[in-house]
């Protein structure tokens, strides 16, 4: 930093302390402990790389990633992307990776939902509310998470078959092969309409900005609903509409003892799904309440008393302090859900974990899947950790 | 009400013909505990009330409905001409004509100074920024801390933020002001400057309603003084009739008991 400044007094360096080579000094203890800290990590890394090395030679493995361009051979029962049991290990564990990502984004987006609803339930002044909530709270709490997805498992698993499917509404079928659900056949023009939807979700992201800094101008409060309606509903209707509006609906049909055409969610990727919600769910239904409780009722009553509408009062002044509360814990628990959807193995869904597992006992290859079933977890974890520390850093309080 | 309290009203309504408060046999319930029996008070527009009474007397209570943040269960309340009711646009209505503060201040920690005054004049009266920022600078300055104006509540004394929380009730330009023992959570030294800028607040001709126990002020600005007790109102006065010449035993064991712990 320069020291331009003419004051003198801001001139003044800080005294230098010595250091007093003493087993009482604070500082002397403190550079002792770390360097012993660091000498038994370092050992022990040391101990671990060199045993691998020394019982790989012994077993003449080979090492290295070239397994990954040699064809799998393994079946995947689902998958987001194109892939057969000729495809390369590649292939199948990055099908992994999305089946895990696919588990994960629908859990963290569902939970969240469920839980914050609860959590709200939870709070209510319904006096039977309030109490299922908190017994729901309590009872999947309470109960080891993999007990629970082998529950629903099993309960999917017993559904009738598809001859007696349990139909809620004509064309969704439920039966002990999954949930089956009529499919729109896909056109470009329903990618363009696509496009347009997230056009319109910018559209109304402008709008509202420029709504509220006009409304610092002059006043007025605008509404933001009509023009969200028009910019993503419209919009996406009209696109589709120029591009000769094809509607063509793929129906699950009854052929045999199965089902064709439509799509379908499998059994054991909705019990994995309902098993990580339903859990993660009751975590975070408490981290809501804990979040709103740590907000005082003076606050309500203050802004209440100012004449603010209820809903004014929520994200103006509970909110903005509750969220505080709220986001540390709660990226916990999505990297929780994130990383637990690793049990998908026992139920036989098909997760990176999986994959990797049989890539592992088909190529030998332990070290390799090993570091690549951490690699995967890390950068998503990773990934989630930063995103929502920039979240919480948007949100944080200064109060001082 | 006594013969007194009406005698006094009459002279006390001197702005409006209607009273900016009506207390009509208002009767209130925490479960089983009869907190507020039969209160019936009305205050005329720019007429300040001081109530006093001992802890659990109902005073804060009776305030407290008077803006619906309790609810009465019996009898009527009517603020401004309007009744309270379960009607959300009068409620709306009545909250905006009436300023409250309270004894933990309440500031918004998450709001600066100026924020936390400017917050309901943009949101409820729909002001713009530029205006709602001159009308709380206009505030602040009245209650001597503008220089503040950019800090967290968290940064100012007790008695500075009480200060900002009367300005903040100010920026809705309120007919009528609350205040729930406003200097009981207050130092010593921090009490003078708050009950100062009441007084001033006062000699505006604001209509105020103030539950606390400070004779000075009540002594000094006061129209009236409402002595309370186990949910009821027990006399109703002058300063001086109520101070100098309690009629009833309650009130002189409350009145030996504050003087002693001055």
């Amino acid at each position: 930093m320069s020291q331009s400044s003419t004051d003198p007094r801001l001139l003044r360096a800080p005294p230098k302390r010595r250091l007093r080579l003493s087993w009482r000094d604070e500082r002397v203890r403190g550079i002792v402990w770390q360097v012993l800290v660091v000498g038994v990590i370092g050992a022990i890394v040391w101990w671990l790389w060199s045993n691998t090395v020394h019982n790989l030679e012994v077993r003449r493995i080979a090492t290295g990633f070239g397994f990954l361009s040699r064809e799998a051979g393994l079946p995947i029962a689902e998958s987001l992307i194109e892939y057969s049991p000729t495809d390369t290990y590649f292939r199948a564990l990055l099908v992994g990776l999305l089946n895990t990502l696919k588990v994960a984004v629908v859990g963290i987006v569902l939970a969240t939902i469920l839980g914050t609803l609860i959590g709200i339930a939870r709070l209510s002044r319904n006096w039977l509310l309030a109490k299922l909530a908190g017994i729901y709270v309590e009872v999947i709490r309470d109960l080891p998470l993999l007990l629970q997805l082998l529950f629903w498992y099993v309960v999917l698993q017993n559904l009738p078959g598809p001859r007696q499917a349990l139909t809620p509404v004509e064309g969704i079928y439920l039966s002990n092969r999954g949930l089956k659900l009529p499919a729109l056949v896909w056109e470009a023009a329903h990618g363009w309409a696509l496009l347009a939807f997230l056009a319109g979700i910018v559209g109304t992201w402008l709008y509202r900005r420029w709504a509220r800094a006009r409304q610092m101008q002059d006043g007025q409060p605008r509404r933001v609903w009509p023009v969200a309606l028009l910019l993503m509903a419209g919009l996406p209707v009209a696109v589709w509409w120029a591009l000769g509006a094809p509607w063509v609906v793929d129906w699950p049909v009854l052929r045999g003892f199965n089902f064709r055409g439509g799509t379908t969610i499998t059994p054991e990727y909705f019990a994995l799904l309902l098993g990580l919600v339903l859990y993660t769910a009751g975590f975070i239904a408490e981290i809501v309440r804990a979040g709103i409780l740590a907000v005082p009722q003076g606050q309500w009553e203050a802004a209440e008393a100012l004449g603010l509408r209820p809903a004014q009062v929520l994200n103006r002044v509970v909110l903005p302090q509750a969220l505080r509360v709220i986001v540390p814990p709660m990226t916990s628990q999505y990297l929780n859900l994130t990383k637990n959807s690793s049990l998908a193995v026992a139920i036989g869904y098909q997760d990176i974990v999986s994959i990797a597992n049989t890539t592992l006992n088909q190529t030998g290859q332990a070290i390799e899947g090993i570091a690549i079933i951490m690699l995967v977890y890390l950068t998503i974890s990773l990934s989630i950790s930063l995103f929502m520390n920039w979240y919480n850093a948007r949100i944080a309080l200064v109060e001082r | 009400m006594g013969e007194t309290g009406q005698a006094q009203l009459a002279s006390a309504a001197r702005t409006d013909a209607q009273p900016a408060i009506i207390l009509d046999r208002v009767n209130k319930w925490f479960g089983a505990l009869h907190v507020l029996r039969d209160v019936s008070l009305q205050v005329a527009f720019g007429e300040r009330v001081v109530v006093c009474g001992p802890s659990g007397s109902g005073k804060s209570t009776m305030i407290r409905c008077i803006n619906r943040l309790e609810t009465h269960q019996e009898g009527r309340i009517i603020v401004d001409g309007i009744e309270l009711s379960e009607d959300v646009k009068a409620l709306d209505a009545i909250r905006r004509e009436v300023g409250m503060v309270f004894q933990s201040f309440n500031l918004f920690p998450h709001l600066t100074v100026l924020e936390n005054c400017t917050l309901a004049p943009i949101w409820v009266r729909r002001m713009p920024k530029r205006e709602a920022e001159a009308l709380a600078m206009h505030y602040l300055e009245r209650v001597r801390i503008p220089e503040q104006a950019k800090k967290y509540p968290g940064q100012l004394s007790g008695g500075q933020q009480q200060r900002v929380a009367i300005a903040r009730a100010l920026c809705m330009k309120p007919k009528i002001m609350l205040f729930d023992e406003p200097t009981s959570a207050l130092d010593p030294e921090m009490i003078k400057e708050v009950l100062d800028t009441m007084v001033e607040l006062a000699e505006t001709g604001m209509t105020m309603m103030v539950v606390t126990h400070e004779m000075g002020f009540a002594r000094q600005v006061a129209d009236r003084v409402v002595f309370m007790d186990r949910g009821e109102i027990v006399e109703l006065g002058t300063p001086d009739q109520v101070f100098n010449n309690p009629q009833t035993e309650r009130l002189r064991l409350f009145l030996s008991q504050i003087l002693r712990g001055h």
